[in-house]
């Protein structure tokens, strides 16, 4: 084995191991931040050691095994240091700390890691911290990503991200976040939380915001593996297999929401033949889990009950366009927003003609938070022009483009407009 | 990246897997879930119905076939970021199964180029 295979092996058993490995050492030092650090430096061990000693046959407890080790010598030094300070304080001896640690160390191996990776989940993507400053941290204590892949999936320097991550870990610490998984009225807030971040990395790579690329399949195929992950940790959330089934249908269609030359291709015209049977078979499965535990369905759950609803119609003239107007109906009242009104109107418009649509369009138009959001113009400037209102589609959806940062995006609607004749 | 991971067997070993195996490999599987990688798994019957087709003329088979050297009586497909964690994730298979033989194959996706393209 070369020194860039065992680089590659290292790679390989890092991104398997490092969530385990940080969750664990967490439970010991009650700070994540603190945690990881640990965690680095075991793996930092792994890459000056592996390549002489070869990798060992069991690389997880090699490395979780250096971790606890550093963090062992971390909280003596620490308690040394507190003592010291006491001692000064107060001219008074304290015992020797160390059976303390060991009862620690043995708890670390006691209880099932699992419970701590969930617990690591929901204080990483804790509401205190930004949506960004969370899934930068997600990504990097549960994906495994380093700070320089966060980076460029997100479009932002390395610097950015290192800051983000140094700046959430010290808001953790500061705040004193308890590492657990909050129990009770809590409950629902954080998870939520924890899956908004989930969604966000994914809707990061599935519409790329700004750039050339149109989608970063990593990043939904990370979001993807979080999700997994959490269905499999949080098996009694409804709402967990709702947005597992969201993904993996909305990644279902990833192969054919793009054109040969890069353009996106809208769900009404993709090649079906092109989606994933897998994905979409997974969905299902994931939506009937959700359904199952017998909960009102949540807004994760009626979204993947709107895309598996899509994924079932061979064509799309066979869509159920009256049982996805019915579901988002029960969204709006679930989840209401102007973005969900402006999706109802299109079911609307497919289910019962333009002007229905158009009608609850225009009722949007003066609504602040979609001043800038180029779909309003883009559906609107769609429903005027199958109502034959040319010059006014043209209008909209030259609006829409000049508002979108995504250049593919941006000629497919000047596209469009062109379509509606000259001015 | 996706990976199909396959078991293969010459029929020489004859044993069919014991209880404490069988358990081993589903905690395997669990693992192997809980990690987010595996989007699906199964066992495959190695009585096999050939199917070849030469010259416009198709014939069908069934097994057992005297010549069979290898045949693929399991498989999991597994979705990591890279071929390297894919292999490391089959070393852990074949530390609980013990002797035997496999092979990996990356399955093409969205996302992935097809050779030569």
């Amino acid at each position: 084995m070369t020194a860039s295979d065992t680089h590659r092996a290292i790679d390989a058993v890092w991104r398997i191991e490092s969530a385990r490995i940080i969750a664990g050492l967490a439970r010991m030092v009650h700070d994540i931040g603190l945690a990881e650090e640990l965690a680095q430096d075991a793996l930092v061990a792994a890459l000056e050691q592996w390549p002489e000693s070869g990798v060992p046959d069991n690389p997880g407890a090699w490395l979780m095994a250096i971790a606890k080790r550093r963090a062992v010598d971390r909280l003596r030094r620490q308690q040394r240091l507190e003592q010291k300070l006491e001692e000064i304080g107060h001219g008074l001896e304290t015992e020797d700390p160390a059976p303390e640690f060991d009862a620690v160390l043995d708890a670390v191996d006691d209880e099932p890691i699992e419970d701590d990776i969930l617990r690591l989940v929901f204080t990483a993507c804790h509401p205190i911290l930004s949506p960004q400053a969370r899934a930068a941290l997600t990504l990097r204590m549960l994906g495994g990503l380093t700070t320089e892949e966060i980076a460029r999936a997100f479009l932002v320097s390395e610097a950015t991200v290192a800051q983000r991550i140094v700046r959430a870990k010290r808001t953790l610490s500061e705040a004193g976040v308890p590492f657990e998984v909050p129990e009770g009225a809590e409950r629902a807030g954080r998870l939520a939380s924890v899956l908004e971040v989930v969604y966000l990395i994914f809707n990061e790579g599935y519409a790329a915001t700004a750039g050339t690329e149109w989608m970063r399949l990593d990043l939904c195929q990370e979001a993807l593996r979080l999700g997994r992950i959490l269905a499999e940790l949080a098996p009694q959330e409804p709402e967990v297999h709702g947005l597992v089934a969201l993904m993996e249908v909305q990644a279902s269609r990833s192969r054919a929401r793009t054109g040969p030359s890069g353009e996106p291709v809208q769900l009404l015209d993709q090649n079906r033949a092109l989606w994933d049977r897998l994905l979409i078979m997974r969905g299902v499965e994931a939506l009937l889990r959700a359904e199952k535990l017998g909960a009102p369905p949540g807004p994760y759950v009626l979204q993947a009950a709107i895309a598996i609803c899509h994924a079932q119609a061979a064509t799309a003239e066979e869509t159920d366009w009256a049982r996805i107007c019915a579901l988002y109906e029960v969204l709006a009242r679930v989840a209401p927003s102007p973005i969900v009104e402006l999706n109802r109107a299109v079911a609307l418009a497919m289910a019962y003609g333009p002007e229905r649509g158009l009608e609850l369009v225009d009722t949007l138009v003066s609504e602040p938070s979609l001043k800038d959001y180029h779909l309003l113009p883009s559906v609107r400037g769609d429903l005027l022009a199958r109502l034959g209102r040319l010059d006014e589609a043209r209008d909209e959806f030259r609006r829409a483009a000049s508002l979108t940062r995504n250049a593919p995006e941006r000629d497919l609607l000047l596209d469009r407009a062109a379509a509606c004749g000259p001015d | 990246m996706r990976f199909l991971m396959m078991t293969t067997d010459d029929g020489s070993a004859g044993n069919p897997p014991d209880e404490a195996m069988m358990a081993q490999m589903a905690e395997f599987i669990e693992e192997m879930s809980k990690a987010g990688v595996l989007l699906a798994t199964g066992g495959l019957d190695p009585r096999a119905t050939r199917i070849t087709s030469s010259g416009g003329k198709i014939t069908v088979t069934d097994g057992p076939y005297t010549e069979a050297k290898e045949v693929v009586v399991g498989f999991a497909l597994i979705e990591t970021r890279t071929k390297e964690e894919a292999i490391e994730l089959s070393k852990r298979f074949w530390k609980i199964v013990g002797d035997g033989e496999g092979v990996i194959q990356q399955v093409f996706g969205p996302g992935d180029a097809f050779p030569g393209q």
